[in-house]
Formats: C-alpha cells, sequence, structure tokens
C-alpha cells in the first residue's frame, strides 16, 4: 500500500466542533458583510461598473508617480495608474472613466502623452477595454441571476437525488418563481431580489424538509458569502472572470459537499449507528483522507496558476484559491452539521 | 470477462485515435509536416484574448430609426391625402415615438380614416382631439407588430452594412452576430490596428436629408428659443488654413430622406475642380426625392451626416431621376472615404459603441505561454504525486489524466469551441479535480482491501461504490457549466465549455479506462501478488 495521510483509524470529533465553526463561519461572514456594508457594496471592475482601463507595457521600469505625472496634461477623468502582474513585467493599468472621451481618443491621448513626456521609453498598448454603463449594468444583473439560478437548479437536482423527491423539489422551483414574479412586480433591485430568492429558496427548503438541499445550499451560499467578503476586504474588484470562479467554488464546493452525503447516505441505510451524530462523523472521516487530497491536488495548481499565471487571471486564481479552501471547510463543517440539525428523510423512513 | 476486456480495449484504443487525430493538428510544428493530408484541418480555435483583436458589442439605436419611418410617412400621408382632397398640416413626430398632424375639415374624418386604414395599416390612431374651427388633432402610433417588425429590419440592416464594411476592410474571420436589447456583436480576431476598424465600422454614415427653416430666429436658437419641431445644427466649413469655422443653421428635425435609399456613391469633380460625392437613389428614394424637392423649390435643403451639415443648396427645381450630390469642401480623399462607407451602406440608424475590448497580438502571446507554463508545472506536481502517494494505481491515475487532457484538446478543436485565457483555467483547474474521480475510486479499494477483501473483490467494490458518487458530484459541476455558458459571454462561454469537456472526459478516463488498466492487471498478475495502491 501507497502512502497514508490519514491513518484509515481517523476518528476526529468533527460534530462536536460544530460550535467552534458556526462561530468561526458566522464571525468571517460578519466581517465580509461588515466590509461590504462600511464600502457600500462590492467593489465592481469595468465589466461592471463600466469604464476604461488601459494595459500598457514599457520596456524598462516606470515609477507610477512618474507615470501618472506623465499621463496629466491628457486630463484623463478619474485616472488611476496601478502596477499590474509581475514586477519584472513592467505593465501597467490605467483606468478612467468613459463619460468624456471616446475610447479611441483616450488610446491616442495616453500613446501621445506617454511619448512625449517619457520619452526614451518604449511602451506598447496591450489590451483597451471599453465597458458602457449600460453593458455594465446588464452585466451585474446576468452574473447574479447567473448564481441564483446555479443555486436553484443544485437544490432540484440535490432532492431529487438524494431524497427521491423530484415533486417536491418541482413545488419548491415552482414556489420560487411565483415568489420572484411577486417581487419583479414590486419593481425591487436585482440585487434584493436574488437575496429574496435564497430566502425563499432556503425558506421552502426548510418547509418541505429538503434537508441535505438545505444544508448544500447554506453551504454554498456560506462560501460565496466568505468569498466576496475577503475580495471586500483585500478590495479587490468584481468583474466577470470572478463570477465564473465564484460559479466554479459553487459546483467545486457542492462536489465536495454531496461526496460526504453520498456516505452519510450509505452509512444510514447500512445502519452503522444508532446515532445520527455518530454516524455523520464517522462518514465524515472517512472521506476525510479524499476530501484532503482532492483539494490538495486542486490547490497545487490552482496555486500554480496564481504564481505563473500572469496578471490578466491573477484574481481568478485567487477566487479559486480562497473558494477551494473555503468550500472544503463547509462540506465538513457546515453541510453535515445542518443535517444533524434538521434530520435527513432517510432516516425517518428507516 | 475476457471478451468484454477486449472489447472495452478496442474502444479506448479506438477513442485515443480519436482523440489523436482530433488534438494533432493544434500541436504547434505539425501542422505543416506531412501528417496534414490525413489529419482534419479542425484546429483549436483561440479566443480574442488569446489572438489579440478587437470585440465591440454596439448599441443600435432603433427609435430614432423609427422616428426616422414615421417622418416619412407622415409626408407620405400628406400627399396622399392632398390626392384624395383632404386637407391635413404639418405632420410631425412628436415625443414617444408618436406621429401628429392636424385635419382642418371634421367633415373628412371618414374619409381620412379610411385613407389611413387601406394605405397605412402599419400606423394605429392613438387619439383623436377635436380643435377650434372644426379641425381635428390626430395623433397616430406604429401597431407593435410593425413596430417590431421595423426593428428587426434595422438590426438586420445594420448588420449587413457592418459585415460589408468590414468585408472592405479585409478581416480574415469576423464575427458579426445579433443581441438581445438592440446590440450587434462584432468580433474581429488578430487585427494589429484597432483604432482603423472602429473608425470604418464606428463611422454610422447615417445620412439624413433635412429642410432649412431660414424663417427662423438663427440669434433666438442659439439662446436656445426654438419653434417647435426645429432643431439647431452648424455646417462646418473648412477653411483654407486648416481651421474650421461653424455657422448655425436651424433644421426641421424630421428627416424628409434618410440613406437607407442610397445604391450607389461616387466620388466626383465640379467644374472648379472641387470633388463631391455623387449619389443614386433606388425608386422609392427617387419618388421621394422627386416630391420633397417639388414641393419645397427655393427652399435649402441640409445634406447631414452622422448629425453634422455637411451643405444646405438651394434647391433650384424638382429633382427627378434619382441622383443627388453632396458638396463641402472636401478634400479628395475625404470625399473617397465618404462614397465608400456609403456604398456600403449608410446604418439605417445610428450605431453606438457600448463595449469595446481590444488586445494586442502580444499580449494573446504571453497569456497563452503563462497559462501553459503554469499548466505544466501544476500537471507535473500532481502526476508526480500520484505516483508517489498511490505507486502502481498512482501511474494509472496519471495515464487517465493525459488521457484527459488529449480529449480536451480534442473536443475543443473537434467541436469548434473557442479556447479562451479563462478556458486554460479551466483546463488547469480540470487538472487538479480530473484526479478527484480516481482517488475516490482508489480510497474506497484501499478500504475495502483493509476489510481484507481480495484485490480483485476490492477493486469491483471500489469502482462500483464510487461510480454513483462520482456521478452525483461531476452533475452538479456540470450544472453549474452550463448555466456559465447560459449567462456568460466570450471568455467565461470559453471556461464553461472547457470544464464541461473536462468533467465527461475525466467521467470516461477515470471510471472507464483505468477500470481497464486494473481489469488488465488482474489477468495478468501472479497469484497472491498484493495490489500497490
Amino acid at each position: 500500500m501507497g502512502l497514508q495521510i490519514i491513518r484509515p483509524d481517523t476518528d476526529i470529533d468533527f460534530i462536536g466542533l460544530r460550535k467552534w465553526a458556526f462561530l468561526l463561519s458566522g464571525l468571517l461572514i460578519l466581517v465580509g458583510v461588515l466590509s461590504l456594508i462600511v464600502k457600500g457594496g462590492p467593489k465592481y471592475g469595468i465589466d461592471f461598473a463600466g469604464g476604461v482601463i488601459v494595459q500598457v507595457k514599457f520596456d524598462q521600469s516606470v515609477d507610477v508617480k512618474e507615470l501618472k505625472q506623465a499621463l496629466k496634461e491628457a486630463s484623463l477623468p478619474s485616472l488611476v495608474v496601478q502596477r499590474f502582474g509581475d514586477k519584472e513585467d513592467n505593465e501597467y493599468l490605467l483606468r478612467t472613466s468613459a463619460d468624456k472621451f471616446s475610447p479611441e481618443k483616450i488610446r491616442s491621448l495616453v500613446e501621445e502623452n506617454l511619448k512625449k513626456n517619457l520619452p526614451g521609453k518604449k511602451f506598447e498598448i496591450q489590451r483597451l477595454e471599453m465597458v458602457g454603463p449600460k453593458v455594465g449594468a446588464d452585466l451585474r444583473s446576468k452574473a447574479l441571476e447567473a448564481l441564483f439560478y446555479a443555486v436553484l437548479l443544485i437544490a432540484i437536482y440535490i432532492s431529487g437525488r438524494f431524497e427521491q423527491r423530484w415533486m417536491t423539489a418541482g413545488v419548491m422551483a415552482a414556489g420560487l418563481a411565483l415568489g420572484v414574479y411577486v417581487l419583479k412586480l414590486l419593481t425591487m433591485p436585482m440585487s434584493v431580489l436574488i437575496v429574496a430568492a435564497m430566502l425563499i429558496t432556503l425558506g421552502l427548503c426548510w418547509y418541505l424538509k429538503l434537508n441535505y438541499a438545505l444544508g448544500a445550499v447554506l453551504a454554498l451560499i456560506h462560501d460565496v458569502f466568505i468569498t466576496v467578503g475577503i475580495f471586500s476586504l483585500l478590495d479587490k474588484e468584481f468583474d466577470l472572470t470572478i463570477v465564473a470562479a465564484l460559479l466554479t467554488i459553487v459546483g467545486y464546493s457542492l462536489n465536495d459537499t454531496i461526496i460526504v452525503f453520498d456516505r452519510i447516505r450509505e452509512n444510514l441505510r447500512a445502519k452503522i449507528s444508532p446515532s445520527l451524530a455518530r454516524t455523520i462523523n464517522v462518514s465524515i472521516n472517512q472521506t476525510l483522507s479524499r476530501t484532503i487530497l482532492t483539494s490538495g491536488t486542486t490547490l497545487i495548481v490552482v496555486v500554480c496558476l496564481f504564481l505563473f499565471g500572469g496578471g490578466v487571471i491573477h484574481d481568478f486564481a485567487f477566487a479559486l484559491l480562497v473558494g477551494v479552501l473555503v468550500g472544503t471547510y463547509s462540506s465538513i463543517y457546515v453541510a453535515s452539521p445542518i443535517l444533524l440539525g434538521f434530520k435527513p428523510k432517510v432516516e425517518e423512513e428507516a | 470477462m475476457q471478451g468484454s476486456l477486449r472489447w472495452r480495449i478496442i474502444l479506448i484504443i479506438f477513442v485515443l485515435g480519436l482523440g489523436l487525430i482530433y488534438a494533432l493538428p493544434s500541436v504547434p510544428g505539425i501542422k505543416k509536416s506531412a501528417l496534414t493530408k490525413i489529419l482534419p484541418d479542425n484546429e483549436i480555435n483561440l479566443g480574442l484574448d488569446l489572438k489579440g483583436g478587437i470585440h465591440l458589442t454596439l448599441g443600435v439605436d432603433v427609435q430614432k430609426a423609427i422616428e426616422n419611418s414615421l417622418a416619412q410617412m407622415g409626408q407620405d400621408i400628406r400627399s396622399e391625402a392632398r390626392e384624395e382632397s383632404i386637407l391635413v398640416l404639418r405632420p410631425r413626430v412628436v415625443q414617444g415615438g408618436k406621429l401628429e398632424f392636424v385635419l382642418l375639415k371634421s367633415d373628412q374624418q371618414e374619409a381620412l380614416e379610411d385613407m389611413l386604414e387601406q394605405k397605412f395599416s402599419q400606423l394605429k390612431i392613438v387619439s383623436r382631439e377635436p380643435l377650434e374651427q372644426g379641425k381635428v388633432r390626430y395623433v397616430l402610433g406604429m401597431t407593435p407588430k410593425y413596430k417590431e417588425h421595423l426593428t428587426k429590419l434595422t438590426i438586420d440592416q445594420a448588420i449587413k452594412t457592418i459585415r460589408n464594411r468590414i468585408d472592405q476592410f479585409g478581416v480574415a474571420e469576423p464575427d458579426i452576430r445579433k443581441q438581445e436589447g438592440n446590440r450587434i456583436q462584432v468580433q474581429l480576431p488578430g487585427l494589429d490596428d484597432p483604432q482603423r476598424a472602429i473608425k470604418v465600422i464606428g463611422k454610422t454614415a447615417h445620412l439624413e436629408f433635412k429642410l432649412v427653416d431660414d424663417e427662423a430666429d438663427i440669434k433666438k436658437a442659439l439662446k436656445g428659443i426654438l419653434p417647435p419641431g426645429r432643431e439647431l445644427a452648424f455646417i462646418y466649413k473648412k477653411l483654407p488654413d486648416g481651421s474650421t469655422s461653424k455657422q448655425p443653421i436651424v433644421l426641421r428635425k424630421e428627416a424628409v430622406l434618410t440613406g437607407e435609399y442610397i445604391t450607389d456613391a461616387n466620388t466626383a469633380f465640379d467644374s472648379y475642380g472641387q470633388p463631391y460625392v455623387s449619389l443614386s437613389f433606388n425608386k422609392r428614394g427617387s419618388r421621394i426625392f422627386e416630391r420633397v424637392t417639388g414641393e419645397n423649390v427655393k427652399k435649402r435643403l441640409a445634406i447631414v451626416l452622422d448629425g453634422k451639415v455637411y451643405s444646405a443648396p438651394v434647391i433650384q427645381e424638382k429633382i427627378s431621376g434619382g441622383r443627388a450630390s453632396i458638396t463641402g469642401r472636401f478634400t479628395t480623399e475625404e470625399a473617397h472615404d465618404l462614397a465608400i462607407v456609403l456604398r456600403a451602406g449608410s446604418l439605417p440608424a445610428p450605431v453606438h459603441v457600448m463595449e469595446e475590448r481590444s488586445v494586442g497580438p502580444s499580449l494573446g502571446q504571453e497569456s497563452i505561454e503563462k497559462g501553459i507554463f503554469s499548466a505544466l508545472i501544476g500537471g507535473a506536481v500532481v502526476l508526480v504525486f500520484m505516483v508517489v502517494y498511490y505507486g502502481f494505481a498512482g501511474i494509472v491515475a496519471d495515464i487517465a489524466l493525459l488521457f484527459n487532457i488529449l480529449l480536451i484538446m480534442a473536443g475543443l478543436a473537434g467541436f469548434g469551441a473557442t479556447l479562451t485565457l479563462p478556458g486554460i483555467a479551466g483546463i488547469i483547474l480540470t487538472i487538479g479535480m480530473a484526479v478527484d474521480a480516481n482517488v475516490l475510486i482508489f480510497e474506497r479499494i484501499r478500504e475495502e482491501l483493509r476489510r481484507g477483501l481480495s484485490p480483485r473483490a476490492a477493486i469491483d467494490e471500489g469502482f462500483g461504490r464510487a461510480t454513483l458518487t462520482i456521478l452525483d458530484a461531476n452533475v452538479t459541476t456540470i450544472i453549474a457549466a452550463i448555466i456559465l455558458y447560459q449567462f456568460g459571454t466570450g471568455p467565461i462561454r470559453g471556461f464553461a465549455v472547457t470544464l464541461t469537456l473536462g468533467i465527461l472526459a475525466s467521467m470516461f478516463t477515470a471510471i472507464f479506462v483505468s477500470r481497464v488498466i486494473f481489469d488488465l492487471w488482474l489477468t495478468r498478475r501472479k497469484a497472491g501478488t498484493a495490489l500497490s495502491i
């Protein structure tokens, strides 16, 4: 037999630690939410907020201040200059708003001023992106919708697969659609709508006793909140790729949760212990080795992406990094204890 | 068992062959070798973020097209009414896309409404309001059906126009498509000079002919006081020293004719050697032009391109034959460019850039290199780790993983999907997650071995029990990927496609292929050999 990280007879009392875990999760979420409130919501990148970014690469290092000075004459509205990617790449990101000039005007203004004020330093405009405010708002509501539908479909799938209650899951979807329809009539903003829809989903899962779905969905929301909170704390920007990362985290975290749930269901059927808490604990311990290995290999590649993937992909990799860690944690410490709190359906039938 | 194993191996070899055939053309260097003759042409499409190029989202101002069309109909209604001796005054477009006019005699209401019903079925009467002296004010709107039809027509025509212009520009594989919300998405891969391209596409060349109101008070107009239905514009003139002067002019708001009726445009020179652009109208355009010029002799007609007045010549006489000219002290090149844009088709409505992303080719190259580099490092670490941790079984997992990557490549090329930077990230992520299926199986086999089962029984149990779990876990990830595809644009879609391909491929390689390898090992092993896992 090969190496082992987790000894087969490992028996950690995860369920016993759940109060500490809830405290930790609650704290992390609270800090994130507070940060969001203090900063007035998430910091949107140009995909969602609209604006212009210009990525410039120099053949030698340039000081950010110097660069800003060189562009002063162009009087680009609310210009922000920052270094981008690895230090030795000499890449810089300029952000400005798109209200005053067309992107092409901005391109020529940047080129002219850099040529004039930084003579002898060769540069190239590598990337220019402009997103109008209308497109930004559309992309924003689309992204929220995507997250919402992902969670809904997943809740339906879990309820169907784990509890053979496709009908009930259908009822939940219908109830949710009705709720969202009514809320839409009240012309709520998209973000309120999403939060309301999430709450309705949770409420319906609880009311219809779709407990596996409840646990999994709560774990998902937990992961997304924490990742968003950490992004807010670190002042990182949200754009389309981050939404992609969040959805991937949703998929990944669920992957993890389902593997633990699957084992719990199997052990419940085999009646390995009369106590539900014990059964859950045994199941988590049995799958622990796999959990750590898979998270490990995934983390290895995500870390490589984070370190070597370049500036454009940097934040995306960071979101994945946080998400994989939080997702692994939540499938053990969030999803399963919730199952204990609300009791799985299978047990009632057994 | 033996027979089924043989068939499974044949299937794997078949899939491997297929994978190689589709993946190989994308490997650099192979394309030029002799192998090209037998390999398919499908190469992996690189997204704009990797190849460099331009992505544009253009918004079409459909409201403007509707107003133009309404103004046109207003003119038509008046002349049709005149033929039937019905007197109709001042048709004009008012706020909210409605057409308003006054009927002089209320006893002609029935005749007018009959005529409207017969000849202008695209319009419906919104309100009729009696005024003093037996006049009646009518407000007409487009029927929703016609509005929809016109919107579709406008967008389709805009797409056609943009395609024509890009064709003149000569881009290899332009991708132009309609998007919801009256938007058009344009993707131009591998373009070195985005500025020039955007200039050509973005130039609306929205040509309008508008009557000049010479009675209006220019001074008042400059202060912002304008009679209803009028607007202030400027004629731009180039002075000999290169600077431009602008001269104010008051125009009637609605256009009497727009560029959509133009069939041809050419550069010509007048007797003083000044270049000008001569236009030909189609049948309908000629008829309208003839009527407008006939009705407005001795008045001035302004030629407005993209909101700028080029010239405002006095109409000397009714112009029939469907030809007109635009003069405006152009340089020869300017006249030439204008003719090109007009010939390629004037846009039916103004178009503005709502989103623009241009990526230089060097950045794309850099992204590919960095992406591949991190994939190689990450992949190598995972490969080594699996062998160290699982021994023989680790090698099986590694084979499955490499097979998996091959299949993703082949899938991307075969389905004509686009590889984007997030797509590369998707592959890298898949490398990490692909071993998950094997890890699940192996951990299960270890458990069963610990329980004292024979290798054969443990392998059976391990694969059997883990397979359902793997299915459940992967379906959820695929759900997330499908939603990403549905809601995402460009690069995000690329990511969703790679993720889905990766998961499907990993189910095949981790469950099916590694099972076959284990079965092969079982048939070849000497009795009593332990399973290295």
